[in-house]
């Protein structure tokens, strides 16, 4: 027989495969999210466990969100300026500075560097939980890990995306001024002028914000649900680290092109 | 690291975190200049062609913006583009106010611009801008002008 027409059946058994593997992920997910949900009430009464999340998911992300956030805004500095001066129109450097970072490269670039960051950490510290028998140790004292472990952490991912987008945005902002009003030397008036007539607060900087929830809560989900799901070996917490950020790095950038094209209005 | 100091440091995240919103809002957005809608109050306009005219751009008079666009509407009766303007409560603009669509710079967005006159009556809430002046359009104004340029080489 013809060794094509050989490899077809196995060809065939691996797309259904593929296909039925990520429907199981996808309804496992969503089971994983309303298992959270319904725990979260326990973690909002303990709210110090809550803010303890805070503090490693957020905090310890702020270095990177603001070294990245100033170089971003540098650059979109420099960029902007370049291809901006040849339309003699460098007033616009504020508008198109604001508008990307608030926009776009805010919520994107922060929910990727945060799945990079936070994501990882995440996944392997739950993975390790796993692999330790410290998630089945607090089944056996009747202690529900999901309430206890997870749901704190999914919380504080949630609510830490948001203010990182946001502190991400105002450091790229005051960036591209260091670079185009300082160094290049655009008309600082006009730079803020214009910067504020062409941003709208609710068009622009709430969508923005709206993004980045909707990134905290995949990403966080994804990096909980990957850690929970591991195999609870040295290997096993390796892999899901890896997936982590390979999936939620993909997710993000399909759901901003779903977002963006909402928010546009385009259809 | 104790407990107090934790809630400490996150307490400080998420105030840095409303700090930005907040500057976001302020310092890079337009809610500083942003009129709500309470203490506003509405006039009509009748324009031939708006050109590039958008809801929410600003309407100024004397360079200042006194209110914004609240909706354009084409009216199938007359052939016309009906705009909604909001206007701030403190501005008053006499009855033979005349409105007309500028453009901001070479190539900036446009906007409606009020030229009070000398009515002693005010327009009320409701009224419907008498005189106006259509957006002018490039194209138009291009073709009129290679028209007139024949019609000159033809004498």
């Amino acid at each position: 027989m013809n060794p094509v027409v050989k490899a077809i059946p196995d060809v065939l058994r691996g797309l259904g495969g593929w296909a039925i593997h990520g429907l199981w992920w996808l309804g496992h997910v969503s089971h994983f999210l309303l298992e959270i949900l319904i725990h979260s009430g326990t973690s909002f009464r303990r709210f110090n466990l809550i803010t303890r999340e805070i503090y490693f998911v957020g905090i310890y992300s702020l270095i990177i969100i603001i070294v990245s956030g100033l170089f971003v805004g540098f650059v979109l500095g420099l960029q902007g300026y370049n291809t901006l001066q040849k339309y003699a129109s460098e007033q616009a450097l504020g508008v198109l500075v604001a508008l990307s970072l608030v926009r776009e490269l805010g919520p994107v670039i922060t929910a990727l560097l945060f799945a990079g960051r936070a994501g990882t950490a995440l996944t392997a510290e739950i993975g390790l939980m796993k692999a330790t028998e410290q998630l089945s140790a607090m089944e056996i004292m009747a202690v529900d890990p999901i309430a206890r472990v997870v749901a704190p952490r999914f919380w504080a991912g949630v609510i830490s995306m948001p203010i990182l987008a946001a502190i991400f945005s105002i450091v790229g902002v005051f960036g591209g001024y260091i670079v185009g009003v300082v160094l290049i030397g655009v008309d600082e008036g006009a730079f803020w002028a214009q910067m504020q007539a062409g941003v709208d607060v609710f068009d622009d900087v709430l969508n923005g914000e709206i993004k980045s929830l909707v990134f905290g809560v995949t990403v966080t989900l994804i990096a909980l649900f990957e850690g929970y799901d591991c195999y609870p070996t040295a290997e096993g917490v390796a892999r899901a680290t890896t997936r982590t950020v390979v999936i939620s790095s993909l997710t993000i950038l399909a759901l901003d092109f779903v977002l963006t094209s909402f928010m546009l209005g385009g259809w | 690291m104790g407990s107090k100091t934790l809630d400490l440091w996150a307490g400080i995240f998420v105030f840095a975190g409303i700090v930005a919103l907040f500057m976001l809002a302020m310092k890079v957005g337009n809610l500083s200049s942003f009129s709500w809608s309470t203490n506003n109050y509405v006039l009509y306009a009748n324009f031939e062609n708006i050109g590039g005219l958008k809801v929410r751009a600003p309407v100024k008079s004397a360079g200042v913006v006194v209110g914004r666009i609240a909706d354009i509407r084409f009216d199938n009766k007359d052939y016309v583009a009906r705009v909604t303007l909001s206007l701030e409560n403190r501005f008053q603009f006499p009855k033979d106010t005349f409105a007309s669509i500028l453009t901001s710079g070479l190539l900036g967005e446009q906007y409606v611009g009020l030229d009070a006159g000398g009515d002693s009556e005010f327009l009320q809430p409701g009224e419907t801008i008498k005189k106006t002046q259509s957006a002018v359009v490039l194209e138009k104004l291009i073709g009129q002008f290679l028209f007139n340029k024949a019609e000159g080489d033809k004498k």
